[in-house]
Order: structure tokens, then sequence, then C-alpha cells
């Protein structure tokens, strides 16, 4: 599926959009891991729960646990919070 | 040298004991200042006169960058305590100056708890606030405090850091941490982390809420360090919790000397003893002595400086009346005194944070500080006189003086 990467993770992609399998979202995340070391730690923090200022939707509604469900053809947009200052 | 465990029987030194350490001192062309800030980092070069600054920068630009730290080892490497509003913490290495910077592979993090079993909640770094390089005899050591409080340590040149000692979970260390509740407002921090120059075994840290304490073991057993401590009016000082360390140093020319900066005055402690003495209780009234940073004299231990900041009603933590000024201590804090030519008379409300003032090893010895509002300023006459060497940076968070390789 389609992954679009927020622009503060694109140190770690080189691209915009990238595409990535899996399951459920743990998983993408941990194919994105594989492929870019580290990113997952930026999003995921080590008590498995997503970042407080990550924010993730699946064809528009927002996903907030590693366990949700995903379809090959879903597309995925990690996107920063609406805050910082 | 095997430090032996200390103990306040016998001897007691005497308040002005005037260790002074005849050292190399490095040459101000190598100088240079390591500027972390909320929005990235800074590094400016220093001539040979401590004069012209060039400034190299911003390095991770937006980034909120913690801590800046050189390697002393190798005046080489470089750490960078970093993370975003957005993404999770991390440190970067960096072994050309900040031409290119690696990611560690294994950031600082709490562990999971054990699934079943009773204990302590599961935690999550918010930052790593702090890093010590270690000692001389362990290259490639570092250590690591963050927020929430807890304490880490990489023995590969900060690659890949793993709790160090047993303290983030133990039950004891995690009531005195309390929760973020109890933290400041930018959370509860670990900080000061001390390695003795004699003895790569003999630790100290502090923790804003949560007191000081020592190892002599490596990390193995812990002793807290709080007798002598004042405590915030309505607090039990029993409780080591209600201890709030702003900054501990150690002398670099006696090692059984330190200073601190606490919430309620400056004290200092000299070893075997066990006793804090509020050395602050000579500074004026009017100025009073709370304050975040404190820096130590690299070869004299009768000399620290202060930055003191109001510490009265809700604690603005700004300079008092708006006259900013550093002070000064040449006999272990039995007098002060005031150090403002060059700074603002009037009307600058400036908060320095407590890593965001530092030393130089030079003689005279240089000093530098940085204020939130995005000032850098130095002096080259130990205070004597002070100029602003940048100006429109972010808030800045820690300076480093250090000397490359």
């Amino acid at each position: 599926m389609q992954v679009l990467i927020p622009s503060s993770l694109r140190s770690y992609t080189g691209v915009s959009k990238v595409e990535a399998g899996g399951a459920s979202l743990g998983e993408v995340l941990a194919e994105l891991d594989r492929r870019y070391p580290g990113i997952r730690f930026r999003m995921v923090d080590e008590q498995d729960r997503l970042r407080p200022h990550m924010r993730v939707f699946v064809k528009g509604l927002a996903v907030h646990e590693l366990a949700h469900p995903l379809a090959p053809d879903d597309e995925l947009a990690i996107v920063q919070a609406l805050s910082g200052g | 040298m095997v430090r032996s465990t200390p103990s306040s029987a016998g001897r007691r030194p005497a308040p002005e004991s005037t260790t002074r350490r005849r050292s190399a001192k490095p040459a101000a062309s190598r100088l240079v200042l390591l500027v972390a800030t909320r929005k990235g980092a800074w590094i400016f070069h220093g001539d040979a006169k401590r004069k012209a600054w060039r400034a190299d920068g911003p390095h991770f630009l937006g980034h909120i960058v913690s801590h800046l730290q050189l390697d002393p080892r190798d005046g080489r490497t470089l750490l960078a305590a970093a993370k975003t509003g957005h993404l999770g913490p991390t440190i970067f290495r960096s072994t050309n100056l900040g031409r290119t910077w690696q990611e560690a592979e294994q950031p600082p993090a709490f562990a999971k708890p054990p699934e079943g079993v009773g204990g302590p909640a599961a935690r999550t770094v918010d930052h790593s606030f702090w890093l010590t390089p270690g000692h001389a005899s362990e290259p490639g050591t570092w250590y690591a405090g963050t927020s929430p409080q807890g304490l880490f340590r990489s023995d590969d040149g900060g690659r890949r850091w793993a709790p160090f000692s047993t303290i983030n979970d133990d039950p004891q260390y995690r009531e005195w941490m309390g929760t973020v509740q109890d933290g400041t407002p930018d959370g509860p921090k670990l900080h000061s982390i001390i390695v003795d120059p004699r003895d790569p075994k003999h630790l100290y840290f502090a923790m804003s809420g949560g007191g000081v304490h020592e190892s002599t073991d490596g990390g193995k057993s812990w002793t807290t360090r709080v007798q002598g401590l004042e405590v915030v009016e309505g607090f039990d000082a029993a409780n080591v919790t209600f201890h709030d360390p702003h900054v501990l140093r150690l002398c670099p020319s006696n090692p059984d000397r330190l200073y601190q900066q606490n919430h309620c005055g400056i004290y200092r402690l000299d070893r075997p003893g066990n006793e804090w003495v509020r050395i602050g209780r000579s500074m004026p009234k009017r100025v009073g002595d709370v304050g975040f940073p404190l820096a130590v004299h690299p070869r004299d231990d009768r000399v620290a400086w202060v930055f003191p900041m109001d510490g009265t009603s809700v604690w603005p933590r700004t300079s008092p009346q708006g006259r900013p000024a550093v002070y000064a201590t040449r006999n272990a804090g039995r007098t002060w005194q005031r150090l403002d030519a060059g700074l603002p008379a009037a009307q600058a409300w400036w908060t320095v944070k407590r890593q965001a003032m530092g030393a130089d090893a030079c003689d005279p010895v240089g000093l530098y500080f940085g204020t939130t509002s995005g000032e850098l300023w130095a002096s080259r006459d130990e205070g004597a006189r002070w100029s602003c060497i940048a100006r429109h940076l972010p808030e800045i968070y820690t300076v480093e003086a250090a000397t490359l390789a």
C-alpha cells in the first residue's frame, strides 16, 4: 500500500510516498523500520504507543492502535499533528 | 587511583581549601562554544583572542536540541540530544564537526515492564536532557539523563544506549521521581551526571524533584546526598522527592568539592563530608541565591559563578529587578561579587537555563552564557566585562565551552 511520509521523516526515506506491506498498522511500521532504520521509534514509543503528536489516517479515518487491520489497497497517511511552536 | 568510600568520620577540610591544579591550558584558537537551542544547534568557533566568533549552524534546524557535547577524550566526537515537537527523541553523533551526523541505532528508551507483575508503571523517554562523557579510562562511554528521569549509558560512542544501573525501575527511585505532574513545566529531569576524574566507578547525578545521588561502585548501589539542603516551605525535607537541585558541578581541580545551585539556594559540599553548606546566604538579600546555572573554575576550587534569578512569589525565573548579573565567589562562598559590566542595566528580564552557562579552561578563564531570549554573551576575563557575541538565536538551552583536538 502507499504510505504518505510526513516532511519531518523524509530524511529517512528521501521521498514523500513509499510502498509498504503489512496486515496491520504495526506491521507496516515494522516494514518501514526495516527499510529505514530508526524511523519507527520517531513515531512509536518504547511502550508501543503512537507518539502524542503523530497522527495516522487510513482512508481519512484516524487510527490510533498498532493492531488496526489494514487491507492491501488501503492508503496510509502519516502526518504531524497540528501542534508545535 | 581507587577512591575510598566517603565517610563523615574524621577530618573536616577547611572551607577555603586552596587546592589549585597546574594543568595544561588549551589554546584559545581551538575553542568552540556548543550552543543547543529549541530550534537547532550552533557551533561557535573562537579566534585566538576569544574576541571574534564564527557561527557554524544551524544544525538540525527546527529540532529541539537539549544538549550538544564534545567528547574531551578525542576532541572530535560530538553528540547531540535531539527531538522535534512531533517526533520521538534520539541522539545524533558526528566525528567531523557536524558536517555529517549519524543517528543512534538504539536511542535511550525505557524498558517494558514485565507482564503480569505489579510494579512501577511503564514510561517513555520524552527527551534526553543531559549528556556526560564517561571517564578518561573508558573511551566511548557516555551517560545520558532523560526526562522523565532516567539514567542511560552508551559504551560505543553514543550509537547504542541502554538503561544504566537499577534506578529507572527501582520502586524507591520511582517513588522519589514522582510523576510528570510533580515535575517542572518542561517535565522532570535527571541531570548533572558527574564522573569523578579519579575513579570511573564514582558517580553522582541529580533530579529536579528527587535529590542528589552518589555511587562509589559503578552504579550497583546509590546513596542519597541531600543532608543540609533546604526545601520549599511546606514540604518535608525528609522526603527525597521534595529536593530540587538545579545543577551540580564538581571542581576539576579538587574532585572532593562540589557546588550546587538548588531551587532553595547555593550550596557547597566538601568530601568526605556529607552535609551541604548553604553558601548562598552571603548573597545580597535583594538578589537572593536562587538560579539555574553554576560554573566552576577549572583550576581553583574556591571560584564559582552563578546567574541569580528571581525566585519570589510565582517564581518568575528572570533577572532580579530586570538587572542581569553574574555573581562570583573567589573564597568558596564566603563572599560574592557582582559582575555586570557590559550587561544591560535595566529592563532585561533574562532567563538562563541550568546548562546554559559554562567556562573554558583558558587563562584567564572565559565565561559564556545564553539566554532564553536567544542572546549569547561572553567574558574573556572571568566575568569582569561582558559582550554579546550572538543575537537572534532561538531559545538557548545549553552552552558548553570545549576544546577541539
